[in-house]
């Protein structure tokens, strides 16, 4: 299976998603460069996290005009595989490729440390190697991750089963001080209705190494890998 | 008689007359004022060291592993396999006080550039801050600022704040001082040095436009604040880490591809620094069009656009047949690459304005001819050494005190301010931040780097030698309990005004102390900063020495942290308890101050407990490790049950004969406490007896309490969740006010 | 041409960004200010249009791209010919 990283100017977590397909998943993998218009045959498309442009106006709100994004729109519209995270998951908001949009962390401050995300729904590309209810152990760093949607979307998200992940205790509760950055419904991962394009804050990239000091992200890898074989 | 410019003139430029004299005699001709700006900022103490180089000297700055030593813009350590890590410490304490979030956003900007000017990829940055108590709502203020600058410009730019270390005394509440390391790692034969190798090749201007920033910085930085300072504000430049981000990759390029020979950063003092030390280390000149330069604001001078200090620029020397694909591979990345200017024999920097030259001055002369001087200088008054006898009166409940000194936010977890840094991002940190060093793993070997920022401004107060000395341990130290052997010095001397004799006695005193320390563990200085002038109102901070030392891990699978591994493992102390009280936490939280000399740093014993410590972890048998620092041995078995998963408590024992407050708190030197499997603690005595450590079996892990006896007495018996939460809660309490609104 | 375009958040989204601004107003003694929504200013020149383009196009890119209209809201004002 391939996978394509995306570079925007700002990315900074590319190198870290390309070490993580290439050498931990040891699948063949490429860099997208965001002036191209070519998407290189992937399989997969992987949005990085990082500042793209800087995040100057809102986070991903540049990089949604980046000319490779009109690719990135007709292969998710056809059904190939979309996966952002952290700044990816905010330039798929900005594409309206999947609902809502980040506000500023409930206190304020940018935040990185590990968190624990329970896996809502199993039967997706990116979590069918995980099982309902388990406890993943992934870092976050971001500053806007605080997702928010009016609330007949937040309805018609939750009727669909569209929230991947939540953020949860060590237990798989769901706490308000677990709800790290305050997302509604504590919402950590979420994928459209057709259940090909999925966002989440969490850095599964981060995840891969026992030496890194958890391996957890490799579910979402090793599930990636089950969709062609 | 030289008279073009006045003395008031002269003031403004931080030289004296006989400077200016000197100027006159060294170009031929009495300076214009764009020139005398140029060697102003040069001349700087911050740029040309003209107070600290006599005594700098003493520093040990050779070593087999050195690749470069001081004078480019970082050093440079050879650590096998064909790699190299370039790194460097540098303040900037100034700049963050006036405006504390750009001060040190920009600092990070400034050390980052030196780095990956040299062709490294910067890999992690550290910060050493210190700032006044808490419980001044300006010192919160400031410290707010400094760290979300911090976090602003390194998450931003992708480079992982891994480590480093806040202090908190009043003596630095009108002067924070921020010194920013980063290192990076780089393969030996595609390190890059600022040169302009011929005469003939183009000068390229690439990075962000030049505006009125900082117009000075580099003299601002050379001089005390006073009231006036408030008006300083213009000065302070932004930072802008997206655009530097765009460089560092743009950069890096153009250096793997080998399409330029020679680049620098424009710093301090900036494109007058990079135009005339790029030729002087060739032999060259450089003639530029200060027309030409990319310029953000309308009508600027000369003066200005020479000493604008803008950030996000850099100064690149290319052959004229790779100046098409030096642009190219910029515009790759929507930057301009924009020639304004050539190479030169003859040695001078020529400066042309609307056609007319306006600047032609040796470069030798601003680079290299400034004064040195050799300040007088007093002899620090040490007080009393003593090792027993203290007079401070016995503590009526050790519990007491552990809690004040778990709360005290120099000693409290610092959870709150890594957490606003990215410590992860580029996936080689094996090691979280809070423990006594950061590790990093190195992709493609089994090695490790280590790396730590140790300095106590408080022992270098009452005594400079053995505070230099005792930074210089305890970094390695901290190194040790990681795991890894030192390889390398980076630091940053922070005094007060170098033209008064107290604070230059300090200075050479403090050097003479890590110098002996460095000799002492075979290792050399590659570089630093020097930050004089941290006085506000005549009122100067204690001298701070920060050290910067980074390690190698031989086998990154072998690293070894604080935490307790699992209950019913034996602890071990490494070395000796003494009665000596000068200069520490317990003093400080019992309100009293004349505790005589801080501890002594027995440079023998000290290499001898680390190598016993080395030696058991790479035998395998060490579980956990830490030095107890400052508040002690209490403090430092505390820290390693809430390292531990689960916060499991110990139990020590001691039968000294010495005052028990010396034991739980005294902050003596040359010390660990580790924990192995109980049948492996033989060996470890073993070790130990074979390097004439002092070494003993004091307790074992378990429980959930924190518990130490002494002379039979159970001093100390604290359930270990609520140790745990003073400890944690500290800091943040303290910012309390600006936790979530809702 | 000169004109400003004000973005801020809608009033059913929480803005806590404002919150915190109006608590560090109360803490200081400012009572009277009962609320604190932030928001962003686009100070923009425009040349080659004229006021009636100009009108079409400054709401367009408002809505486009200077604001996320999920969470944000916007008003544009011409402010000089």
């Amino acid at each position: 299976m391939k996978f394509g990283v995306v570079v925007f100017p700002g990315s900074n977590c590319d190198a870290d998603a390309y070490h993580a397909f290439k050498d931990a998943l040891g699948q063949p993998t490429t860099y997208l460069w965001h002036k191209d218009h070519d998407l290189r045959g992937v399989d997969c498309v992987i949005l990085p996290g990082g500042f793209s442009y800087g995040d100057y106006l809102r986070s991903g709100a540049i990089a949604r005009f980046s000319p490779l994004m009109r690719e990135v729109r007709e292969f998710a519209g056809k059904g190939g595989l979309v996966l952002g995270i952290c700044n990816g998951f905010q330039v798929l908001l900005e594409l309206n490729l999947l609902p809502g949009a980040m506000l500023r962390n409930k206190r304020l401050k940018f935040l990185c440390q590990y968190v624990t995300i329970r896996v809502e729904n199993d039967k997706t590309p990116f979590t069918r190697k995980g099982t309902k209810g388990r406890v993943l152990r992934i870092p976050i760093a971001h500053f806007d991750g605080n997702w928010y949607a009016p609330l007949e979307t937040v309805k018609e998200v939750e009727g669909n089963g569209q929230v991947v992940f939540r953020y949860c205790d060590s237990e798989g509760r769901l706490t308000e001080e677990s709800n790290i950055n305050g997302s509604l419904n504590a919402v950590a991962g979420l994928m459209n209705k057709e259940g090909n394009v999925m966002g989440m804050m969490p850095h599964p990239e981060r995840a891969v190494e026992s030496i890194l000091g958890s391996e957890d992200g490799l579910v979402v890898l090793h599930s990636l890998l089950e969709n062609i074989s | 008689m030289n008279t073009l410019h006045d003395d008031a003139v002269l003031a403004r430029h931080n030289l004296t007359r006989g400077e200016y004299d000197l100027i006159a005699k060294l170009i031929g001709r009495e300076p214009n004022l764009t020139e005398l700006g140029i060697f102003s900022a040069m001349w700087s103490e911050h740029c040309s060291y003209k107070s600290s180089k006599v005594f700098l000297k003493d520093l040990p700055t050779k070593a087999p592993n050195v690749v470069q030593g001081p004078g480019e813009n970082a050093g440079i350590i050879d650590i096998g396999e064909g790699r190299v890590i370039v790194f460097k410490i540098e303040s900037h304490n100034h700049p963050s006080y006036i405006e504390p979030f750009q001060g040190a956003a920009t600092g990070v900007g400034g050390i980052l550039r030196d780095i990956f000017t040299m062709g490294a990829r910067p890999v992690a940055l550290m910060d050493s801050l210190r700032f006044g108590p808490l419980d001044n709502p300006k010192n919160r203020s400031i410290m707010e600022g400094v760290v979300s600058g911090i976090s602003s410009y390194g998450n931003s730019i992708g480079v992982p704040t891994v480590g480093g270390e806040v202090y908190f005394d009043e003596c630095y509440s009108l002067n924070p001082l921020v010194n920013v390391f980063c290192l990076g790692l780089a393969e030996k034969d595609k390190i890059f040095y600022a040169k302009t190798e011929a005469p003939g090749n183009a000068i390229l201007y690439v990075g962000a436009k030049t505006g009125r920033d900082g117009i000075h910085g580099a003299s601002m930085a050379s001089q005390e604040f006073g009231e006036d300072t408030e008006a300083k504000r213009p000065n302070v430049q932004v930072g802008d880490p997206f655009k530097e981000k765009l460089l560092v990759e743009a950069c890096l390029e153009v250096m793997e591809r080998r399409i330029i020979v020679g680049i620098q950063d424009m710093g301090a003092a900036g494109l007058t620094c990079s135009t005339t030390e790029m030729p002087a280390k060739s032999g060259n000149g450089v003639e530029i069009d200060l027309d030409l330069v990319p310029q953000r604001e309308k009508g600027m001078t000369p003066y200005e656009i020479l000493l604008s200090e803008s950030q996000e620029r850099m100064l690149i020397a290319a052959r004229p047949d790779q100046v098409a694909a030096v642009k190219e591979a910029f515009a790759k990345w929507d930057l301009d690459a924009v020639e304004i200017g050539k190479v030169t024999d003859g040695g001078r920097l020529t400066c042309r304005f609307h056609g007319k030259i306006i600047v032609d001055v040796p470069v030798s002369a601003v680079v290299d001819l400034c004064p040195a001087y050799n300040r007088p200088w007093k002899e620090p008054e040490i007080p009393a050494r003593r090792r027993s006898g203290a007079t401070i009166p016995l503590p009526k409940d050790s519990n007491d005190i552990l809690r004040r000194l778990l709360s005290s936010p120099t000693i409290a977890n610092k959870e709150w301010v890594y957490r606003q840094y990215d410590h992860m991002v580029q996936t080689n940190t094996a090691l979280l931040p809070g423990a006594g060093a950061a590790v990093l793993r190195i992709r493609g070997s089994k090695k490790g780097l280590a790396m730590t920022l140790d300095g106590n401004g408080r022992y270098a107060a009452l005594d400079p030698r053995t505070g230099g000395k005792a930074a210089v341990a305890e970094a390695c130290r901290n190194l040790a309990c990681v795991g890894a052997r030192p390889i390398g010095v980076t630091n940053c001397l922070n005094f007060g005004n170098p033209e008064k004799p107290e604070v230059m006695g300090q200075f050479k005193a403090a050097v003479e102390g890590l110098s002996q320390a460095c000799k002492a563990f075979g290792i050399a200085v590659t570089g630093g900063n020097v930050s004089f002038y941290n006085e506000t109102e005549g009122i100067a901070i204690d001298p701070t020495p920060v050290l910067g030392i980074v390690g190698l891990l031989e086998d990154i699978d072998r690293v070894v942290t604080p935490g307790f591994k699992a209950s019913g493992d034996t602890v071990i102390l490494l070395g000796e308890n003494t009665e000596e009280f000068g200069g520490s936490e317990y003093l400080e939280a019992v309100g009293s101050i004349s505790g005589g000399a801080p501890p002594e740093v027995d440079l023998d014993r000290e290499i001898a407990v680390q190598e016993t410590l080395l030696e058991a972890i790479s035998e395998g048998l060490v579980r956990s490790a830490n030095d107890p620092s400052e508040g002690g041995l209490a403090v430092c078995a505390a820290e390693c049950a809430f390292h531990s998963p689960g916060k499991i408590g110990f139990e020590l024992d001691f039968s000294e004969d010495l005052r028990p407050d010396a034991i739980l708190f005294g902050e003596s030197q040359s010390r660990i406490l580790l924990t192995v499997r109980p049948e492996n603690a033989a060996r470890v005595l073993e070790i130990a007896a074979k390097r004439e450590v002092p070494a003993k079996v004091v307790g074992t892990t378990g429980g959930a309490a924190l518990k130490i006896r002494v002379g039979g007495k159970l001093l100390v018996d604290l359930p270990a969740a609520e140790a745990n939460r003073l400890w944690m809660d500290s800091i943040p309490k303290y910012f309390a006010a600006t936790k979530s609104p809702s | 041409m000169k004109a400003r375009i004000l973005v801020s958040f809608k009033d059913s989204v929480l803005d806590p960004q404002g919150q915190a601004v109006r608590n560090a107003l109360h803490t200081l003694g400012y009572e009277p200010i009962r609320d604190v929504r932030q928001g962003k200013v686009f100070d923009l020149e425009l040349g080659g249009i004229s006021r009636t383009e100009a009108e079409r196009l400054l709401p367009e890119v408002a809505a486009k791209v200077l604001a996320n209209v999920v969470i944000e809201k916007y008003t544009w004002q011409i402010l000089e010919d």
